[in-house]
């Protein structure tokens, strides 16, 4: 049996060996051959509960999709993918990656696999929910209420634009009480800063 | 204590009771003796509800488990300094939390208001009573509010801190957020003592700017260590998930941005005056519903306390003020018309409106996407909730609109921009915005939002970089003055203006940072000692994580499993990074919550290299990680400086005063006869 501390050293004197293996194609993820037995730990219970093995659906692409569609149903808010690789205590995600993977595996479409988890837990189980029905409004309101918002401007605007001209006829130019006259320090301060602005 | 802590706390809703009806309900005008009472009930309901805090705070540091929220929220070998943050870390302590800074920030509006604005004040503390009143109202008859409530037994050890809120990040999350929310009550008691006193000139912004700012800085704080915490506390390797709760924070902040820009306009133009009024208001209901969502677990968050009742107190809170402050801006709706008109769309003000369009836009379509699931109960019966790929759908563009605006403001003249004054102004931005793009295409990014964002935050960057150096280069001709010596000048004679351009800053390196994150990678792998695995980084490096080994051992409250990786990027090794499990205990040694994940990250200005740690599948030193790239995340926390700073700035006292209160300005500058320039 070897100790934790052993282990560490031993770790780390053979790492330069585990680099040099890595540089020449180690496999990602794979066993190499430098690989130590992994150690029972003093006190497991401490991690929680015990992981499912990994498998080479994990990554998988198709089900990291179908997983990322999916709301956990543990009531956490977060989809399939993100809680079972955030929430570690959750039991809920870990079960439903199983029954992806298994009808992934059995030859089911991204679309089938939503559609049969949908069917049984309910739509509130969508990420992102069909547009149609109501839940149309959901992606139609805040487009067309900004919209609005800008056409309502576009005519306030149009509209204080007719008002400012009407309150100038001939010029366009707005009325305005007398303004003061510069002096001349002014004026020569105002004429730098002006060729300053202009170079 | 307990008991010297609830009759502060019915002392402080009386008082405040007191001063609400003398307020509104007595002449006071004529009787200064009234006036300066009414205004004393403020720093005595603060006084009152000190004695509150500090008698919660003993029940804490005294491990009195006697009291129920201190065996909830604390146990005998919790650290002191979290025995400070359990004061907020509840329902019934935050409510505490909320109420003694309300009153600390009444008392403060009410010290620090010049007194030239002494007849708005009465009414500012009337309408901080009654917002401090309802606060300990509902601490006092809301179903399990109150936390001086005792147990009727003593436990010999507490339950505990929640070990998520045991970082740093919570130290400082929480009451930074909290002052965001609860300072907003005090440019919404000017605004409504304004309309009251039927004092509509600029003088009431002028006395309350720099709480709204003081409210935008706190809430900016507060969301950015939010967003610091998730992504080192939670993880998952995000900084913003478009939680419920975290959504309730960007609504007022939303607003409130709006409110800072637009609120120029009325400075500057007098016009707006409604508009900025129904800011103020809005702003002040978004932070009461925020706290809505909190604490009636309405929707569901990750964030949320525990369900009670006490979320229909704030419900019912949040129609009545809305309907008293829309009815009262109603009845002075005559005497808030502008003073002047716009005269061009394409002039500084009509780019403020267009910033303004986005932001209530875009707090318009986070309110309903948040409030969306309640909607679609009261449909059909079920809540259906929108995710991220919705906010991302609308908020995306609206961002990037903004980020362009942030950019053009500047650029145009008040009044009226001319050709010759858009040519002059946008060449620079333009072509800076240009470089960046070539430089990203050359780079090999062709995913669209990502270039427009970066384009985009080239154009803002030299658009303020030019401002900057016109100003200085002016100062230096002008006062012939050395650049340094005029940028110091020229940026303490416009505090507002320069400070907002470094905020501007602020805001470019979170986009800089979101758009990183756009080009994230992760996977999960399971590693015996020594097994390594890879992952690319989106530069083009690839990492190797070599599995060390699990080492477990005690430290203060918990037992730590820690995993070590050995990194190495592109084959050379750059240290190690680890991530532990931790099981928190009581003093007796029983565990308390269910285990939790610290993150280990190694970060650089390019990206970070993010690790979790999630188990073992027999017991052994195997190891499940969950590995992740993100590139840019440092730019949050550098912009979060950044804002800070420009802020402050912003805010720093001094300076030239604004004496906008008094005058109307029909126009800025004087008559200049041309030719006479040109001669």
């Amino acid at each position: 049996m070897i100790d934790r501390r052993a282990l560490v050293r031993g770790a780390l004197r053979a790492l330069p060996f585990a680099v040099a293996v890595r540089s020449l194609g180690a496999q990602e993820g794979g066993a190499s051959p430098d690989t130590l037995q992994a150690d029972l730990l003093r006190d497991p219970s401490l991690l929680g509960r015990l992981r499912d093995p990994a498998s080479e659906y994990d990554n998988d692409p198709v089900v990291v999709s179908i997983e990322r569609r999916l709301r956990c149903t543990c009531g956490c808010t977060l989809d399939i993918y993100t809680c079972r690789t955030t929430d570690f205590s959750c039991t809920f995600s870990p079960a439903l990656h199983r029954e992806v993977i298994a009808m992934v595996k059995g030859g089911q479409t991204p679309e089938d696999v939503v559609a049969a988890l949908v069917a049984r837990e309910g739509p509130a189980m969508l990420m992102a929910p069909p547009a149609r029905g109501f839940n149309l409004a959901g992606y139609l309101v805040p487009g067309l209420v900004m919209a609005s918002g800008a056409l309502g401007l576009a005519a306030w605007l149009s509209r204080r634009r007719m008002a400012v001209a009407a309150d100038s006829p001939g010029t366009g130019a707005v009325t305005s009480p007398p303004l003061p006259a510069p002096d001349a320090e002014q004026m020569e301060r105002l004429r730098r800063a002006l060729e300053d602005v202009e170079s | 204590m307990t008991l010297l802590g609830d009759f502060a706390l019915w002392a402080a809703m009386l008082i405040g009771l007191w001063t609400a009806a003398m307020a509104f309900f007595v002449p006071w005008q004529s009787r200064p003796a009234l006036a300066t009472s009414i205004t004393r009930g403020a720093h005595a309901a603060c006084l009152a509800l000190l004695v509150a805090a500090v008698a919660l705070w003993r029940g804490l540091f005294t491990h009195d488990f006697n009291i129920e929220y201190v065996a909830a929220y604390t146990a005998r070998n919790l650290p002191d300094y979290y025995l400070v943050t359990a004061f907020w870390a509840g329902q019934k302590g935050s409510l505490l939390f909320w109420a003694v800074v309300l009153s600390i920030f009444g008392a403060l509006a009410q010290l620090l208001t010049p007194s030239r604005h002494r007849d708005l004040l009465p009414y500012v503390a009337g309408v901080t009573s009654v917002v401090l009143a309802f606060f300990v109202g509902v601490m006092l008859f809301g179903d399990g509010a109150n936390p001086f409530e005792r147990l009727p037994f003593t436990p010999p050890d507490g339950r505990g801190l929640n070990p998520q809120l045991q970082n740093p990040g919570m130290i400082a999350h929480p009451p930074t957020l909290y002052l965001g929310y609860i300072s907003i009550t005090i440019p919404f008691a000017f605004a409504i003592a304004a309309l009251l006193a039927r004092r509509l000139d600029t003088g009431w912004i002028i006395a309350m700017r720099k709480w709204a700012l003081a409210s935008w800085l706190f809430l900016s704080i507060g969301i950015t260590i939010g967003m610091w915490w998730a992504y080192i506390e939670l993880g998952w390797g995000g900084v913003w998930a478009w939680d419920p709760v975290e959504n309730a924070s960007l609504h007022p902040w939303l607003t409130l941005t709006a409110f800072l820009h637009s609120v120029m306009i009325q400075e500057k133009r007098g016009m707006l005056k409604r508009w900025n009024v129904g800011l103020v208001i809005g702003t002040f209901l978004l932070s009461i519903f925020g706290t809505f969502i909190t604490r009636s677990g309405v929707i569901a968050s990750v964030h949320s306390f525990t369900q009670s009742d006490v979320g229909y107190f704030f419900l019912a809170f949040l129609f009545v003020t809305a309907i008293a402050s829309f009815t009262l801006l109603y009845t002075r709706w005559p005497a808030l018309a502008p003073e002047a008109k716009l005269e061009s769309m394409l002039s500084r003000e009509g780019a403020f409106l267009y910033n303004n369009l986005a932001l209530v836009g875009i707090a318009f379509s986070v309110l309903w996407g948040t409030l969306f699931p309640i909607l679609s109960e009261a449909v059909h019966g079920t809540k259906i909730s929108v995710g991220p790929a919705f906010f991302n759908r609308v908020n995306v563009p609206l961002g990037l609109f903004l980020l362009l605006l942030t950019g053009v403001g500047p650029l145009i003249a008040w009044r009226k921009a001319s050709p010759a004054n858009l040519r002059r102004q946008f060449i620079a931005p333009t072509l800076g915005g240009l470089v960046t793009l070539a430089t990203m295409l050359g780079f090999g990014m062709r995913a669209f939002y990502p270039l427009v964002s970066l384009t985009l935050t080239g154009f803002v960057t030299v658009t303020v970089i030019q401002e900057f150096t016109r100003g200085v280069r002016a100062r230096m001709r002008l006062h012939a003055e050395n650049a340094l010596l005029a940028l110091v000048h020229l940026v303490g004679r416009n505090r507002r203006r320069y400070g907002g351009y470094v905020v501007h800053i602020g805001i470019v390196l979170y986009f800089i940072a979101f758009t990183g994150m756009a080009f994230r990678t992760e996977q999960t792998v399971e590693l015996a000692p020594l097994e390594s695995a890879t992952i690319e980084s989106p530069y083009g490096h690839t990492y190797t994580l070599t599995h060390l080994g699990v080492s477990q051992y005690a430290a203060l409250n918990r037992h730590v499993s820690a995993a070590t990786l050995d990194v190495a990027r592109d084959g050379v090794r750059i240290g190690s990074i680890k991530s532990e499990k931790r099981q928190h205990v009581d003093s007796f040694g029983n565990p308390t919550f269910e285990p939790s994940t610290e993150v280990g990250i190694r970060s650089d200005l390019r990206e970070d290299l993010y690790v979790v740690f999630g188990g073992t599948p027999d017991g052994t030193e195997r190891a499940q990680y969950k590995i992740v790239v993100n590139p840019l995340v440092s730019w949050f926390w550098i912009g979060g400086v950044v804002l800070v700073i420009g802020g402050l700035l912003t805010m720093w006292p001094g300076g030239p005063q604004i004496r906008a209160a008094r005058r109307i300005m029909p126009q800025a500058g004087y008559a200049v006869p041309l030719a006479s320039v040109s001669e």
